[in-house]
């Protein structure tokens, strides 16, 4: 039997975070955004035994106040694709500068200067790689998927498909199908 | 992130083209370390050895003596130790067939050889800049298809 699960990144990270700071019987806040607050003076070895214990699970403390913030821009843009009850009246431009604090062109020029991308390439390979797992799912029509995330078209969504990936959404179905029934035998 | 540069190696018998793709990553804004292989045989025994630094993105020509690229595709996805790895096919075939059979048997990337070094920039700095963001952002790899 197989079956599909579906991850919510953010409350899985987020239960792990406050496991792992119980472990260390301090005081401590999270502010959401990945960020967390010690409300008490933290040891060097408590720290280290922190770093330690996230290093399993492949979460790391960011400490450059870049990278934090193309973090935060990361998260908001997450959020905004996958969440639907998202705001999607308000342009990204505006969403972004007003979830963050800081002007939409000091976000993009940071995002570009970090990442080698641009903050609306990125926003499109979210879509896509979400557009990518609702396929494999396979509860909804392209037409559907397209709906659901707020694309005017089907063709749109084929279209930007087509130029991020370089295949077809049904090539894209096909090629993992197949790929799974070999995996199969 | 421990490293701030990628490491990417390729395998091809033409050594023209091992230099063409060489020079190519040396103007990219993204720090890489390429490793070049003669051939499929080079390449599985580098990486089947212990201590070997396993690439970010390895780029696979399919036709090249003693070991094929496709050879080596099957044998890289049916070893564990080396799910991390990006595998790109880097080909002169444009045949459709070859294309899809290659991200069926698990390639991530399907690279035509462009007809000119600047095209060709323009393709590793594309592959480079989205594996990038499956590196960094968390992206589910096993849905990682991308053609140029």
């Amino acid at each position: 039997m197989k079956v599909f699960v579906k991850f919510d990144f953010n409350a899985v990270c987020a239960k792990i975070l406050s496991e792992k700071l119980d472990e260390l019987d301090v005081k401590y806040k999270i502010l959401g955004f990945g960020e967390v607050e010690f409300l008490e003076k933290l040891s060097s070895q408590k720290y280290d035994t922190f770093v330690q214990s996230l290093d399993n699970y492949h979460i790391e403390i960011v400490e450059n106040q870049k990278s934090i913030l193309v973090q935060k821009i990361k998260d908001t843009i997450v959020d905004m694709v996958f969440n639907e009850d998202a705001n999607i009246n308000v342009k990204t431009s505006a969403y972004l500068a007003d979830a963050l604090g800081h002007s939409y062109g000091y976000l993009s020029n940071l995002f570009s200067e970090v990442t080698y991308t641009s903050i609306e390439n990125f926003i499109i390979l979210q879509k896509i790689e979400y557009t990518k797992q609702l396929i494999i799912e396979g509860n909804l029509s392209l037409t559907e998927i397209a709906f659901k995330l707020n694309y005017s078209s089907v063709a749109h969504l084929s279209t930007q498909f087509k130029n991020t990936t370089g295949i077809t959404p049904s090539a894209f179905q096909r090629i993992i199908a197949k790929r799974r029934a070999i995996q199969k035998k | 992130m421990n490293q701030d540069y990628i490491n990417i190696a390729l395998a091809d018998d033409d050594e023209d083209d091992r230099l063409f793709f060489t020079d190519a990553f040396d103007e990219l804004k993204i720090q890489t370390r390429v490793t070049t292989y003669n051939d499929g045989v080079y390449l599985m025994d580098y990486l089947n050895s212990e201590d070997a630094l396993l690439p970010n993105v390895l780029f696979l020509d399919l036709n090249m003596p003693r070991k094929t690229g496709m050879e080596c595709l099957k044998e890289i996805k049916a070893n564990p130790k080396f799910n991390d790895i990006a595998i790109a096919i880097y080909s002169t075939s444009a045949s459709e067939e070859d294309i899809e059979n290659t991200f069926i048997q698990g390639a991530n990337i399907y690279i035509k050889k462009p007809d000119s070094f600047k095209k060709l920039k323009k393709a590793l700095a594309e592959v480079v800049t989205i594996n990038w963001q499956y590196h960094t952002s968390g992206l589910n790899k096993d849905n990682f298809l991308l053609r140029l």
